[in-house]
């Protein structure tokens, strides 16, 4: 058994060292490279900008996509999302459209899908759900078939679709069981050959590196922004990725 | 039959490390329980063995003292674990409500939601006497207390007609996946280890120590069965390495994936009651019962603290609790994983050393029980 854990443990340590060569992004948001790469194509999010030149992007999420505040929305991650695509597709129009209610479960969320979409016509929706499933104990397989029923509903109305699991909250980890509904998005978004934004493990990789303390109590917001910023970032590097939209070449086509 | 398998208390005490070390979910030392290594996980290994000890003691009670009698035992069992899991939701609550009342972040505003439940405590705290409202790894127990209850009549049949028994169990377990049912959990959904499922693992382990695991020798001598067990474990563990390595994934084909996930730990999926199967083939295979091994003073640590499986479980569980409140505290990093696993686990051995020492000088002061401490060496500890 040690034998194999210290394999696995090489393996994970080539693993990083290859991922050390992270996307650009804003200092102290480097995210391993494996969780913003992907071999599933965007292929609507790539139409969209090189017969567009014209990107709309819908967010479907419950109260981990929107920070407590009156300027919660601003400094949020789909906000910043917005900032990190028009920055890095420069002559093209992004916009992101956030629909966030707070203690939406999967179901609610899954319900609200078609309505979005007929509203929005987005080429790409990100659907943030888990945490308030987990919240209430949601039963894993209703989990599963709501997020499934959305994201069909997404594929009919020929979007493209990202899932975006939970953050890592070490201090609640104990009480808060998201272990078992990150599971299930995992493997929903491997049938359904959609994207996932392992929000999770990204967040945790930054605990691991030191990039934040998510253990802190803090009542400030500086670091609740920063961790929406490098999100946005990380979210935007995963678009580009998987729409081959390569920065470098957009810029010479301008 | 009358001697003690060795080999129970030993992987059983192991199981119970691995349970402690799962239960630190920031833990480095995480990358080592064999979760990590295929479908099955410490909880298999954990039932099984306690429904093979449980039928060992329990069912010469009731060979030579009757029904009634040893039906009150395994009752009486069933409430020490009670009063045992209350015990450590007590422990839990006072760490939930240092929580609430020290840690605040904007940027946890949703999950913080978890600690509502502090707002009800008459609810939460009927519910959780209800067995209905249980903490994050604290499920464990419950599934136990419910094994127990229905044990008695399951029993009595298994000494009768041990196949048949065998074949009930096998079958509540088929309707569970066939009409998909289980107890109610509050404030949603239902339990997480399904009983009416893994009730088929600790029966099973009882029909072992009642003449199975004899019935099965020539079986599990085989090499057929030997190759096919450990062509599953790799095949279990090259499955496991691609949710560890994303890039992997592409060599799962797609009708594979269809019909392998989601693997329901709830309901005990057949790829992880299969995976144990296969674990406990070869363990059994390498490791024969007279294996000099089991003696050596490297493995009394683990044996010991499989022999008292109930007090070493609980206090895995509040060590876990501890020792993840601790690496909050000092925002830890890997280093203080390890010290503190390796802490947790001499803390559990030192224990299991502690009983053990009162066992003798209780023995010692009355000589009448001694016989009775022999089987509360192996049926206390069910």
């Amino acid at each position: 058994m040690t034998f194999i854990a210290s394999l696995l443990m090489t393996i994970a340590l080539i693993n990083g060292a290859a991922a050390a060569e992270s996307t650009p992004a804003t200092p102290g948001c480097d995210v391993p490279e494996s969780f913003i790469s992907t071999e599933i194509d965007l292929a609507r999010v790539t139409n969209a900008i090189k017969e567009r030149r014209r990107l709309e992007i819908s967010v479907i999420g419950s109260g981990s996509s929107v920070l407590p505040g009156p300027d919660g929305v601003r400094f949020a991650y789909p906000a910043r999302l917005e900032a990190a695509l028009r920055e890095r597709l420069p002559g093209n129009e992004i916009k992101v459209t956030a629909h966030v209610q707070l203690r939406q479960t999967t179901a609610e969320m899954a319900a609200g899908v078609p309505a979005i979409l007929t509203e929005d016509k987005p080429a790409l929706v990100i659907w943030q759900a888990g945490t308030v499933d987990a919240l209430r104990g949601i039963e894993a397989d209703d989990f599963r078939i709501s997020l499934e029923t959305g994201i069909d509903a997404i594929a009919a109305a020929d979007a493209d679709a990202i899932v975006m699991n939970m953050q890592y909250s070490p201090r609640t980890v104990s009480m808060l069981g998201v272990e078992a509904y990150a599971e299930v998005m995992h493997w929903v978004a491997q049938q359904r050959g959609i994207v996932l934004f392992d929000r999770l493990a990204i967040m945790r990789s930054w605990t691991d590196s030191g990039t934040f303390d998510l253990y802190a109590a803090t009542k400030d917001y500086a670091m609740a922004r920063r961790v929406h910023e490098c999100i946005g970032q990380a979210l935007a590097s995963q678009i580009i990725n998987a729409a081959h939209l390569d920065a470098g070449k957009m810029q010479t086509t301008r | 039959m009358s001697e003690r398998d060795l080999r129970l208390d030993l992987f059983r005490g192991l199981a119970l490390w691995l349970i402690f070390l799962d239960h630190i979910p920031q833990n480095i030392v995480n990358w080592f329980t064999i979760r990590n290594y295929g479908f099955s996980d410490a909880t298999e290994i954990f039932i099984f063995i306690s429904g093979y000890t449980g039928a060992f003691v329990y069912g010469r009670a009731m060979r030579e003292r009757g029904f009634v009698l040893s039906s009150a035992r395994i009752l009486r069992r069933a409430w020490q674990i009670y009063v045992a899991h209350i015990f450590l939701f007590t422990i839990f609550m006072a760490e939930i409500a240092y929580v609430a009342a020290t840690f605040d972040n904007p940027l946890y505003a949703e999950e913080m939601k978890i600690l509502d439940f502090l707002k009800q405590p008459d609810i939460t705290i009927f519910q959780a006497l209800l067995l209905k409202f249980k903490p994050v790894n604290m499920d464990v127990l419950p599934l136990y207390i419910v094994l127990l209850l229905l044990f008695p009549p399951m029993l009595y049949l298994l000494l009768w007609r041990p196949n048949l028994a065998l074949a009930g169990s096998a079958l509540l377990y088929a309707l569970v996946w066939k009409l998909d049912f289980n107890l109610p959990a509050y404030p949603n959904g239902v339990w997480f280890f399904n009983p009416f499922a893994w009730q088929l693992l600790f029966v099973f382990g009882a029909w072992c120590a009642l003449g199975g695991a004899q019935r099965l020798r020539d079986v599990l001598r085989s090499r057929v069965v030997l190759s096919v067990a450990i062509a599953y474990l790799v095949f279990a563990f090259a499955i496991t390495l691609t949710w560890h390595f994303e890039s992997l994934d592409r060599f799962v084909p797609t009708w594979l994936a269809d019909w392998m996930y989601p693997i329901d730990k709830t309901n005990l999926d057949v790829l992880r009651f299969a995976h144990f199967l296969a674990l406990a083939a070869v363990a059994i295979y390498f490791l024969p019962s007279d294996w000099p091994g089991l003696k050596s003073p490297i493995l009394q640590p683990a044996i010991s603290c499989g022999q008292y499986s109930l007090e070493i479980f609980c206090l895995g569980v509040f060590l876990a609790f501890a020792g993840q409140f601790i690496i909050a505290e000092s925002s830890g990093g890997p280093l203080l994983q390890a010290a503190i696993s390796v802490l947790g686990i001499l803390i559990m051995i030192a224990t299991a050393k502690l009983i053990s020492w009162y066992k003798t000088i209780e023995g010692r002061t009355a000589p009448s029980r001694v016989k009775q401490r022999d089987a509360d060496l192996a049926g206390g500890e069910a």
